[in-house]
């Protein structure tokens, strides 16, 4: 069974991506929605624990987001995915669940 | 409304400017009350620092982009908007990834002065506490 973890909160203000991460099973996709995406930006005290979770699951951020907050494609991390709102809904069906860490 | 003594008042902004009203009403409300002549400045802390952020862009969202609204604050005499320097490091910003806001001073020919001022958080405690007022958002 494969899962899409969503995480719509700013890592900086919850540990909603940390629960994520600590609780998703190798191999799972995490999708970085809302205020979430602030975590797959470069440089930030974040960013190791993002780093060292990619090693075991994939990585994607709703490009549409990052756009509204400022957050341009050169300044996320290497490797994750940028996805608009139809890469979404791909994501979705091609999981056989969606976990939504609020 | 009489004119009482003129107070010192800090609109301290705490949160990203998305995924809550927080920012948003916040900046309602130091627009209002920018017209009733007090001395005013505002703080980014935390995540608040998110909300001066460059470039953003929400076409593709659905939402208002409420964050041009930051430009008009110096029309409004409201001209020190003080950074958290470890909030920017923490997030991996400098002062060039905010927008570039500027105010006019009429007492100095109408010079185009920057409003934001990247302060250290030791410096933004002596300012949180030298005011009358601080509204928390």
């Amino acid at each position: 069974m494969t899962v899409l973890h969503t995480v719509n909160k700013s890592p900086f203000e919850k540990d909603s991506l940390d629960t994520c991460i600590a609780h998703a099973l190798d191999g799972s996709t995490v999708l970085l929605i809302e205020d979430g995406v602030y975590a797959a930006t470069r440089g930030t005290v974040v960013e190791p624990r993002v780093r060292d979770a990619m090693q075991r699951m994939n990585f994607y951020v709703l490009a549409n987001d990052c756009k509204a907050r400022g957050l341009g494609e050169d300044t996320l991390i290497d490797g994750i995915g940028r996805v608009d709102y139809g890469g979404f809904v791909d994501l979705v069906t091609g999981h056989d669940s969606v976990q939504s860490w609020l | 409304m009489s004119a009482g003594p003129r107070k010192k008042l800090m609109y301290l902004n705490r949160r990203a400017p998305g995924g809550t009203i927080y920012a948003v009403e916040g900046l309602e409300v130091v627009l209002i009350g920018a017209a009733f002549d007090q001395d005013v400045c505002m703080a980014f802390v935390g995540d608040g620092v998110y909300q001066l952020k460059a470039g953003q862009d929400t076409s593709d969202s659905g939402v208002k982009n409420f964050s041009p609204a930051y430009r008009a604050l110096g029309d409004y005499d409201v001209n020190r908007l003080y950074v958290e320097r470890e909030s920017l490091e923490e997030r991996g910003l400098g002062v060039d990834d905010l927008m570039p806001l500027t105010w006019e001073d009429e007492d100095d020919d109408w010079a185009e002065k920057p409003s934001i001022h990247v302060v250290d958080r030791a410096e933004l405690a002596r300012l949180i506490d030298a005011q009358d007022v601080v509204f928390n958002f």
